[in-house]
């Protein structure tokens, strides 16, 4: 006996919500044709989803090489994969691949392709999906059609389904076998059997991918001629370049934030976050807990209690956000939960709880000093801890910023510890297995960001991590979450303070756009411009 | 230590032998320095993937042999490049001989526009100011001289791109041609040509006011010498004293200074480059430091002090053509 789970239910509760605006362009007439010009703040140099998980990566991939299993606001839909299904012990997983569908090259798309990314890429140089895959033993091919998973220890099918989106881009073997992988040309000429052909990348400038008349959709699709993927790294050119209509979309927040606010009130462009319900992130206040002052439960609470989140939102993310409740964000869905502990802005609060926890305010007006790390990772995560210095500051707590650029900062928190508080963000991908429990689970080398690097440990917590990544039945798993999710707030060996999306510009002339939870990251057959 | 050679190549030669020790010196305290900055390749590149486990963090930092001391990291490199093996650009999975030669036909373009536009304008200015002194000629282009010099480049970048893109639509935003516009031949010259107006510009005011300024000092200085007034006395006219007479001796200090700033305009183009999505050497180096891609920001080190090396010395050489009174020994 099989389980079977497609479709698979709504994973995003959040997206639901947002999914109607989604078919409302499709009733316009589709003119086809034209050249869509995306911004891009940054080259990702690799354009192999199958060796780098990365949103940069797939933003330009995702036209090109597609997943097994995408992810729409219905739920997951099945793209290279048309059914999937596990067995009764959880140790094999079993795939049928879609017939008929051809690499760009001309070469068929068959199980042997699955079967070597999986094993050569997926298992052992995929980020993230290395850890995810560790207990695959093997991949058959009992028909060119047909790909059995076989695993170790058990796999939750709900687990693999949710990650396919991001961690399941099969390569051609007939390209990589018997090569170099991570030196092989197609990992920046990448082959697919997307709706987009790659044309050419000019490092430092642009990226241009052409219409794919083959693909399996059917002849009609892709809409577009042709992409363009250009590299503006100032977000002032940036601006100016939508603006004066040399691009056409900005997305992951490309701009800043005063040019997106401005130009939410400009006619040409629709700004917002939909489409970004798969791609939220949380901004953080990270602890050392080696520090004694901050290895206290009560100062960590007086110090949650002492930032004001919605007044951050407002201000800083201009209202694009909403508060955190935990380790997983509302995008979770069945296994969010905000049945859990919260912290009201409250100083006078605060300050009572850190004279009680035994730091009084000394003759200088403060009561201890912090030296922080705030992540260099845009606009908004240095104005959070410019807010959050002045915040303690307020409570008596003197914060020292110690500014770094992105190597500085991942070297100084997560590889030496040097540091008392950090803040950062972290993104969320589709199951709290694949990339988020790292972030409370001990034991975490040092040196792996955006993993518990910060000297904290729970054997209860460790426990129910390891059990949920295991745990077949999707209700029991869901309730394992929402355990640690509670024990998150309570416990807050991390404060996950605002949830966000990535926000898009867009010119109107765009149409379909963002209509899927990963749109930026998806295959955008059906995007057309009105011209 | 001639060995028979014409002077100018003996005096390249000797050149180029006391530049071997001082490129050597420029690499090795540049890798030092590189390496004192925290964090190396690996972390930059799992940042940009947005996090790795440890295992597959560790396996890239022995696959780029950054698991080794510096100290043989430091001596690995030197060896390399003793063959004039740039190494391999771990961000750009490419030899960084091959990275730079993409880069530098952009950046050379651009100073090469940028210090030509400086130049012939500066001492054309300067000239006119100097001929001109403390008339509302001279004040105006004296004053308009130091407001260039007071606007940094960035500012002056994003001013252009507000005017004469946002605004007017003259001219395109950024890069160094209309992506997917397929021009070729004379069409293709005018697309490249319109893409870096605006980028000269930027880049050539700063440079042109110090041209202008120093070349009006300096003929207001030689204008007074005996030999003008002797040259002026056997009847020669305004405009001969002032081209061969004048001129070409207030010249000598600016050409000087040509070849001083070959340097800093390298370093300008830093920024003008980042902000016009140009892709060249400048926005390689910035983007390399950001990356910690040790190899290629070496490259560009390597490759800029050879051509900074090679200006000084047709600077040197130029000066000698200049003024009889130098020799090339």
């Amino acid at each position: 006996m099989k389980r079977h789970l497609r479709p698979l239910g709504l994973a995003l509760a959040a997206a639901g919500a947002l999914a109607a605006p989604a078919v409302k362009a499709q009733t316009e007439e589709v003119k086809k044709g034209g050249t869509a010009i995306i911004q891009m703040k940054g080259e990702q140099r690799i354009l192999n989803p199958a060796l780098r998980a990365s949103t940069g990566v797939y933003y330009i991939t995702g036209k090109i090489i597609e997943p097994l299993i995408d992810l729409s606001y219905d739920g997951y839909v099945p793209v290279l994969a048309t059914e999937w299904s596990s067995s009764e012990d959880g140790l094999h997983i079993t795939l049928k691949l879609r017939e008929g569908v051809n690499w760009h090259d001309g070469e068929p798309f068959t199980c042997d392709d699955v079967s070597f990314t999986a094993m050569n890429m997926w298992k052992e140089l995929l980020n993230y999906s290395s850890s995810l895959q560790a207990a695959l033993e093997s991949v058959d091919c009992p028909d060119p059609h047909t790909a059995v998973f076989n695993y170790s220890k058990p796999m939750p099918l709900q687990l693999f389904v949710a990650a396919m989106p991001d961690l399941g881009h099969p390569v051609p073997k007939h390209l990589y076998e018997g090569t170099d992988i991570m030196q092989n040309p197609h990992n920046t000429a990448p082959v697919g059997t997307g709706p987009f052909k790659f044309v050419e990348y000019e490092r430092g400038q642009y990226v241009i991918a052409e219409r794919n008349d083959d693909y399996w959709r059917g002849e009609e699709y892709p809409y577009l001629d042709r992409i363009v993927w250009r590299f503006i790294e100032d977000p002032s050119a940036a601006a100016a370049a939508i603006e004066a209509g040399e691009t056409m979309e900005s997305g992951f927040i490309g701009i800043s934030l005063a040019d997106i606010s401005r130009l939410s009130e400009d006619d040409r462009f629709d700004v917002g976050t939909k489409g970004y319900e798969n791609n939220v992130a949380h901004s953080t206040i990270e602890f050392n807990h080696r520090n004694p002052i901050l290895a206290d439960l009560k100062v960590r609470q007086a110090m949650y209690h002492g930032l004001d989140i919605d007044y951050a939102i407002e201000t800083i993310m201009r209202g694009f956000a909403k508060p955190g409740r935990g380790l997983i964000p509302s995008a979770g869905g069945v296994n969010y939960t905000d049945d859990v502990t919260t912290y009201d802005y409250d100083p006078e609060l605060a300050k009572k709880m850190l004279d009680e926890a035994g730091y009084p305010v000394k003759d200088d007006g403060f009561r201890f000093k912090l030296r922080h790390r705030p992540a260099p990772w845009g606009e908004y995560t240095q104005l959070w801890s410019e807010y959050y210095k002045q915040a303690m500051a307020e409570i008596g707590i003197d914060v020292e910023l110690l500014q770094n650029d992105a190597p500085g900062f991942l070297t100084g928190v997560y590889r030496d510890h040097d540091f008392d508080t950090a803040n950062g963000w972290h993104q969320f991908r589709s199951d709290p297995a694949v990339s988020t429990t790292v972030w409370l689970r001990s034991g975490q080398p040092a040196g792996s960001p955006w993993t518990n690097q910060f000297g904290w440990q729970d054997d209860e917590v460790d426990q129910l991590i390891d059990d949920a990544a295991s745990e077949l039945d999707p209700a029991k798993r869901a309730e394992m979450y929402h355990e640690l999710q509670k024990q998150s707030m309570d416990k807050l060996p991390v404060i996950f303070a605002i949830e966000h999306p990535f926000i898009s510009v867009t010119s109107k002339k765009l149409k379909n756009h963002h209509n899927t939870p990963r749109w930026n990251s998806s295959s955008w057959y059906d995007l057309w411009i009105d011209q | 230590m001639s060995f028979g050679l014409p002077p100018v190549f003996a005096y390249a030669l000797r050149r180029l032998l006391q530049a071997v020790p001082v490129i050597i010196l420029i690499m090795v305290a540049t890798f030092l320095l590189l390496k004192l900055a925290p964090g190396d390749t690996v972390d930059a590149l799992v940042g940009d993937m947005g996090g790795a486990d440890a295992a597959y963090i560790a396996r890239m930092r022995a696959e780029y042999g950054l698991d080794q001391p510096v100290w043989v990291q430091l001596w690995r490199y030197m060896a390399k490049l003793a063959t004039f093996d740039l190494g391999w650009s771990f961000v750009y999975e490419q030899p960084v001989s091959v990275v730079l030669m993409d880069r530098l036909g952009t950046t050379l373009m651009l100073m090469a526009a940028s210090l030509s536009l400086a130049f012939t304008l500066g001492i054309a200015l300067g000239a006119i100011a100097a001929r001109k002194a403390y008339s509302l000629t001279d004040n105006l282009i004296s004053t308009l001289g130091l407001v260039f010099y007071a606007t940094p480049s960035f500012f002056l970048s994003l001013l252009f791109i507000y005017l004469f893109s946002v605004k007017l639509g003259w001219l395109p935003v950024g890069g160094i041609k209309t992506i997917a516009g397929f021009y070729t031949g004379w069409d293709h010259v005018v697309d490249v040509a319109l893409h870096l107006i605006m980028p000269t510009a930027a880049l050539s005011l700063i440079y042109l006011s110090f041209y202008m300024r120093l070349m009006r000092a300096t003929v207001l200085e030689v204008a007074d010498l005996d030999f003008v007034r002797t040259a002026r006395a056997k009847g020669a006219g305004e405009f001969r004293l002032m081209i061969h007479h004048i001129m070409r001796n207030a010249l000598l200090p600016v050409i000087t200074l040509l070849g001083l700033q070959f340097s800093t305009v390298l370093g300008g183009s830093v920024v003008v480059e980042t902000i016009f999505t140009l892709p060249g050497l400048g926005q390689l180096a910035s983007q390399s430091v950001v990356q910690r891609d040790m190899n290629t920001l070496m490259g560009i080190i390597f490759l800029c002090s050879i051509i900074v090396v090679v200006v000084n010395f047709l600077t040197d050489v130029l000066y000698a053509r200049l003024d009889s009174r130098i020799e090339l020994a």
